[in-house]
């Protein structure tokens, strides 16, 4: 199978040191600012955000996890449907400035779904999106990422990979490989 | 795996365990759903689903409809009691004439063991038992199952008494069925004549003594005497009845442990069991209602997504 190197994770350090002190300069305390992680991948990032933000500001930052599964437009329509994951998410956030993190932004279909499941937790002030990939050229709706890690050109025959030591692989690294 | 084995849930006995864990995972979603300041997701906003009534039901008809109305389904409801059947309709011409009316999915409850097998078979929605006759009731022992899951944190290994009527109970075969594919151990304990003869073949352990049953289970799941299935007299008076079969809480002071309590509602307070037991902290059952929602959005969303 054919797979081309799209960050490495020296890449993927640079990017999410920067997207902490893009945070920083935004959203100042965080008083009123929460970060949400996009199911099912986008926790990871959140995660290793959080972490590298507590780290340079010292400011522990509210975080949650948001599964738009039971929002999708495609239920009843995919040959197979998508298995629901956790939602976690302690706090309302009502007048918040919320951040939605995930690691590929595709066709736009899941960040739609996953503004609509936010809303059952308040009405939010502002949201913001996050992403460490954003796949160019092949949006299904008007949705363009507030922090971007890499534009990429991609083809239909093609998905991109995101491995996190996370998940038991040896080190980060986001590959574009030709669907089997 | 992320879809359910079967486009009907007709009974226990014909799903896998997977989609019983399957159901469980959704259902624990669905239950975090619930407890949000917006309960209501868009899943099923394209699905019609008749509840249909033949036999009475509160709490079943009523957590369901609200699973529907969580999942955004239209609903449409009908009981037996206002409807043509009293004028001699056929089970098959009333649901086709509902069915006409574009209904997607069937949640049936019917007085004859078998008769959502029988609608299965003939109509393409997908259907849902609500219990049939003294036959079975698949979400109640999901939702039983699914309860003990949550307080135990795991059916496996555990012992599981069923207490009561069971010749009569289609929550008792159902549990059975439910609670062995999750590997517990089950035991049935009634009086002789309200346990069916030949119940052991299932692999359940069969004693005659609540005593006994209470000092070997872990959970102790309590039937209520199904007075209006009983054509003759199993027991001399429900006095007697009480006095023998009813837990109370003197029993469970008398165990070196703490044990669960189950019901599936509706109780009868002083026969089966004994208000001090139903309302103490060994009690689970107020826990059944509010999962039995969460287990039946799980069911409902898994089928509709079902290809």
């Amino acid at each position: 199978m054919q797979k081309r190197l799209v960050l490495d994770q020296q890449q993927i350090d640079i990017i999410l040191k920067r997207f902490c002190h893009q945070l920083i300069e935004n959203h100042d305390t965080f008083d009123n600012t929460v970060l949400l992680g996009l199911q099912p991948r986008g926790p990871i990032v959140l995660d290793k955000i959080a972490k590298t933000l507590e780290k340079i500001s010292g400011q522990k930052v509210k975080t949650g996890y948001l599964d738009a599964t039971f929002h999708r437009d495609d239920f009843r329509r995919r040959d197979l449907p998508l298995k629901a994951n956790e939602t976690k998410i302690d706090f309302l956030i009502e007048g918040k400035e919320v951040v939605l993190i995930d690691d590929v932004l595709y066709k736009g279909r899941s960040v739609r779904a996953a503004l609509d499941a936010m809303i059952a937790f308040g009405r939010p002030q502002k949201v913001e999106l996050m992403v460490l990939v954003d796949r160019k050229y092949t949006r299904d709706y008007p949705i363009m990422p507030d922090y971007c890690g890499v534009k990429v050109n991609t083809l239909e025959s093609q998905y991109v990979s995101v491995e996190w030591t996370e998940k038991g692989f040896d080190k980060d690294a986001i590959w574009i490989t030709e669907k089997a | 795996m992320s879809q359910l084995s079967t486009r009907h849930l007709l009974g226990i006995k014909d799903i896998t365990k997977e989609d019983i864990q399957l159901i469980f995972e959704t259902a624990d979603n669905f239950k975090e759903v619930l407890n949000r300041p917006i309960k209501k997701v868009p899943s099923l906003r394209d699905i019609t689903i008749a509840n249909i009534f033949f036999e009475n039901s509160t709490r079943t008809r009523l957590s369901f409809e609200l699973a529907e109305k969580r999942l955004s389904a239209d609903v449409i409801n009908f009981s037996s009691s206002n409807s043509s059947v009293k004028k001699g309709e056929t089970l098959i011409d009333t649901v086709n004439n509902i069915l006409s009316m574009k209904v997607d999915m069937v949640v049936m409850r019917h007085s004859s063991p078998g008769a959502p097998y029988f609608l299965s078979r003939n109509i393409s929605a997908n259907i849902v038992n609500a219990g049939d006759g003294t036959h079975e009731h698949p979400t109640q022992a999901l939702l039983d199952a699914f309860s003990i899951r949550e307080k135990l944190g795991d059916v496996a290994g555990k012992k599981v008494a069923i207490i009561g009527d069971i010749l009569h109970s289609r929550v008792a075969l159902s549990n059975i069925f439910c609670l062995q594919k999750l590997g517990a151990e089950v035991m049935v304990c009634g009086p002789i004549t309200l346990i069916p003869k030949y119940i052991s073949s299932l692999g359940v352990k069969v004693e005659y003594d609540v005593q006994k049953a209470l000092e070997w289970c872990d959970v102790a799941n309590v039937l209520r005497i199904q007075l209006e299935r009983q054509q003759i007299k199993y027991f001399p008076s429900l006095r007697e009845y009480s006095l023998y079969f009813g837990v109370n809480k003197k029993m469970l002071d008398r165990l070196d442990k703490e044990i669960v309590i189950m019901h599936p509602g509706p109780i009868n307070r002083g026969v089966e069991l004994n208000s001090d037991v139903a309302d103490s902290e060994h009690s689970i059952i107020l826990q059944q209602v509010e999962n039995g929602v969460a287990v039946r959005m799980a069911v409902l969303y898994l089928l509709a997504g079902a290809r």
